[in-house]
């Protein structure tokens, strides 16, 4: 071979590329292009940022075609906010941001109180009301299988009836490669592009690609309290006794949703490669450190039949 | 990477569940929180000992019942591969539940009660295995433990189970037979002491053995067109690349290909993966095709190379499997999906029934019925371009959706 030929290729074939990255790719050009309105949903969040970096390969040399949008329900760590907002600026790409507290000030969902009081479950409400109002036919999210029980019947292309509600035991059979994403007017599609992809394939993915993610994956100090176990961050959209002792603390963030329903992990891992390490030693699950989830054992199940993501 | 996706067929309380559960337990892959619920669980229900079961079964109505309704899909890693299992129900009206799961594995374990031995739903597991041509499949003789782990007992299902592999379509098909029991974690992941006289692999042993060629037929290269890309941006103002995945071989730069429909032949000049050019596209890598001609070429066409023609035509019969309550019948109008091109489809006749257990076929059906699987002959509006699915998983196979419902409500199988 000569000695140009050997430079023009930088990969002699694609047998190493990762199969699941294959699989998220040909997802990717599925929504592309049985879709009229597809969206891509976007939280700031590892598997979310994954997301864009796989759109982005799926549809080069051009631009992902398609905006990203975020339901922001206004208690987000400012950290992802940044993130999310010089990312959509790097790449060139249209941002959608809808807020919870907007359908909260219409009277269209009641704020909840007391100790464990999230935005996390209102957030359906936002989010459906959006899709209404862009006609979005396809939503795209970082949802995978291995999260949850519930989850890990879901399929990739999951059809939402005019509420936006899954009905778990009449979903479409995905056959081999196959996607079916024939809808009628007023439905749509969820849409899971990393559905067979653990949370130590996403870690994996992050290092080897060199993916920027927000700084709170990694250990920070932060000013914290101890409460059923969790660590709860000390911050003002977080309910807190006044017995709960605020602590600092070395910790970090597994699973990023928004501060009232996130716990962190004590942690000194500092870059990625300790992560991933971490990562594949701990014993404790992903959504084990999710408030939402500890509800009860049909909590998963229960929100995606509202709506939910 | 390696991942292997592994279908699991078994009947009610075969121990299907357990085994999963067991397999997780013993690689470390339950995680403390999880391993928590089950003790809870397991002990609110007054077992005394772990129902691993209780880890996969994951809808309100499966915990309510004790059964698997639909597919789940479980995942664990160990050094070597990444596993995705797909969890299906055994029961005879969820066989398209286990032809759905069968549909994107590579790999399969069939489980039989050592008690029980080879039953009327085993001869389907095997037959629905058999059908979707999947390549290696291990039969897992469960419940040992309570047959004293007797070598008599284990060689009698064995033999069993070699007479029905006699009556099988796709002979190459790989079959090996572990003594296991779930409950206990006899050969699932570590050796038994229990099993002296049998020595072979342990289930996962066998599993982390599979090699690529173990798990995929060799076949010839076929890429349908998913995606046009045309940035039209300054940098790029006249790349006009196609998207697509390449199934059953490999495309390489100067290939000479035929575009169908058109027929209309090039070479391929480049392939893309994201924006590294590379020599070859491997089989079942999602890559950006340029051509040296412009020629064209929209989604649902398809790129294959001279000499290497599939059939391209307007009728063809297919093993189907049908997936809906509303019945399929002669006559009847379906969009049919074969890859990512969609035509319409006509049934042009139902030729016969075919039991899924070996016990022969009846020609005097009319109408297909949920989980049915039969002889049916389409027409169609326009030609595909197919291979016979016994010569490729991905272009011989197709689904048929519900012109009114929208549904997917059969699988076909190209003969």
């Amino acid at each position: 071979m000569s000695l140009t030929l050997e430079l023009e290729f930088s990969m002699k074939d694609t047998s190493h590329i990762n199969p699941l990255e294959n699989e998220a790719i040909y997802i990717f050009r599925e929504v592309a292009a049985q879709f009229e309105r597809p969206v891509l949903l976007f939280s700031g969040g590892k598997d979310s940022i994954t997301l864009v970096r796989l759109a982005q390969k799926a549809f080069w040399p051009a631009k992902i075609p398609f905006p990203l949008m975020h339901i922001d329900t206004g208690h987000n760590f400012p950290e992802t906010i940044e993130f999310r907002d010089r990312l959509v600026e790097e790449l060139g790409l249209e941002l959608i941001v809808r807020n919870v507290q907007d359908s909260i000030d219409q009277g269209k969902v009641k704020e909840e109180s007391g100790r464990y009081s999230s935005r996390n479950s209102l957030q359906t409400t936002t989010l459906l009301d959006a899709i209404e109002e862009f006609k979005f036919d396809a939503c795209m999210g970082g949802a995978r299988r291995d999260e949850e029980k519930a989850r890990a019947k879901e399929r990739i292309f999951s059809v939402r009836d005019d509420f936006g509600q899954w009905d778990e035991k009449n979903q479409r059979p995905e056959l081999f490669d196959m996607l079916n994403g024939q809808i009628e007017l007023g439905q749509n599609v969820r849409v899971f592009p990393i559905s067979n992809w653990t949370e130590l394939d996403v870690w994996s993915y992050i290092e080897a690609e060199e993916i920027e993610i927000p700084s709170i994956y990694f250990a920070h100090k932060r000013k914290i309290f101890l409460r059923d176990g969790l660590i709860w961050s000390h911050s003002d959209f977080v309910y807190q006794e006044d017995d709960e002792e605020v602590l600092e603390r070395m910790v970090r963030f597994r699973t990023v949703g928004d501060m009232s329903c996130t716990a962190a992990v004590f942690s000194e891992a500092s870059d990625i490669a300790s992560v991933v390490q971490e990562i594949r030693d701990s014993t404790i699950s992903e959504r084990g450190a999710r408030i939402d989830d500890k509800r009860s054992e049909a909590a998963m199940e229960k929100r995606k039949q509202q709506g939910y993501f | 990477m390696e991942v292997l996706k592994i279908a699991t067929a078994g009947s009610v309380d075969d121990g299907k569940s357990t085994l999963i559960g067991r397999i997780l337990y013993d690689t470390k892959s339950l995680t403390t929180d999880k391993l928590e619920a089950i003790e809870k669980t397991s002990k609110k229900n007054g077992y005394d000992y772990l129902d691993f079961s209780l880890a996969t079964d994951g809808l309100v109505a499966e915990r309510e019942q004790g059964i698997t309704i639909d597919v789940a899909h479980i995942y664990f890693s160990t050094a070597k591969k990444s596993y995705i299992i797909a969890d299906t129900p055994g029961h005879v009206e969820y066989t398209r539940n286990m032809v759905t799961g069968a549909s994107t594995s590579q790999a399969a374990i069939i489980l039989i009660d050592a008690r029980k031995g080879v039953i009327e739903q085993t001869n389907r597991h095997f037959f629905i295995n058999n059908l979707l041509r999947i390549k290696d499949v291990v039969v897992a003789i469960n419940k040992m433990d309570l047959v004293d782990f007797s070598e008599e007992k284990y060689n009698a299902i064995k033999n069993d189970f070699e007479k029905l592999m006699k009556k099988r379509e796709y002979q190459e098909q790989n079959i090996t037979f572990i003594p296991v029991s779930a409950l206990k974690g006899d050969n699932v992941v570590h050796k038994s002491e229990n099993t002296p006289w049998y020595s072979g692999t342990t289930l996962l042993e066998h599993l982390e053995d599979l090699d690529r060629k173990d798990i995929y037929n060799v076949g010839t290269p076929r890429f349908p067109v998913q995606y046009v890309i045309r940035p039209k941006t300054a940098e790029h103002h006249d790349f006009r690349g196609f998207a697509g995945k390449v199934y059953g071989g490999e495309l390489s730069v100067g290939d000479e290909v035929v575009a169908l429909p058109s027929q209309t032949r090039s070479k391929i000049k480049e392939i893309f993966f994201y924006d590294k050019k590379c020599e070859t596209a491997s089989r079942r890598s999602s890559v950006t095709i340029t051509l040296e001609d412009e020629i064209n070429l929209s989604r649902g066409d398809m790129l294959v190379k001279v000499n290497d023609l599939p059939a391209i035509d307007k009728r063809f019969t297919a093993t189907i499997s049908w997936m809906d309550s509303v019945g399929l019948a002669a006559g009847k109008k379906y969009v049919l999906q074969h890859g990512v091109n969609k035509v319409l489809a006509k049934v042009a006749s139902v030729d016969h029934k075919i039991a899924p257990d070996y016990s022969g076929v009846d020609t005097g059906v009319q109408v297909l019925g949920m989980n049915d699987i039969a002889q049916v002959s389409f027409q169609l509006n326009r030609p595909i371009f197919f291979d016979k699915f016994k010569d490729h998983r991905t272009n011989g196979s197709f689904i048929l959706i519900d012109t009114q419902t929208n549904s997917t409500v059969g699988a076909g199988f190209i003969s």
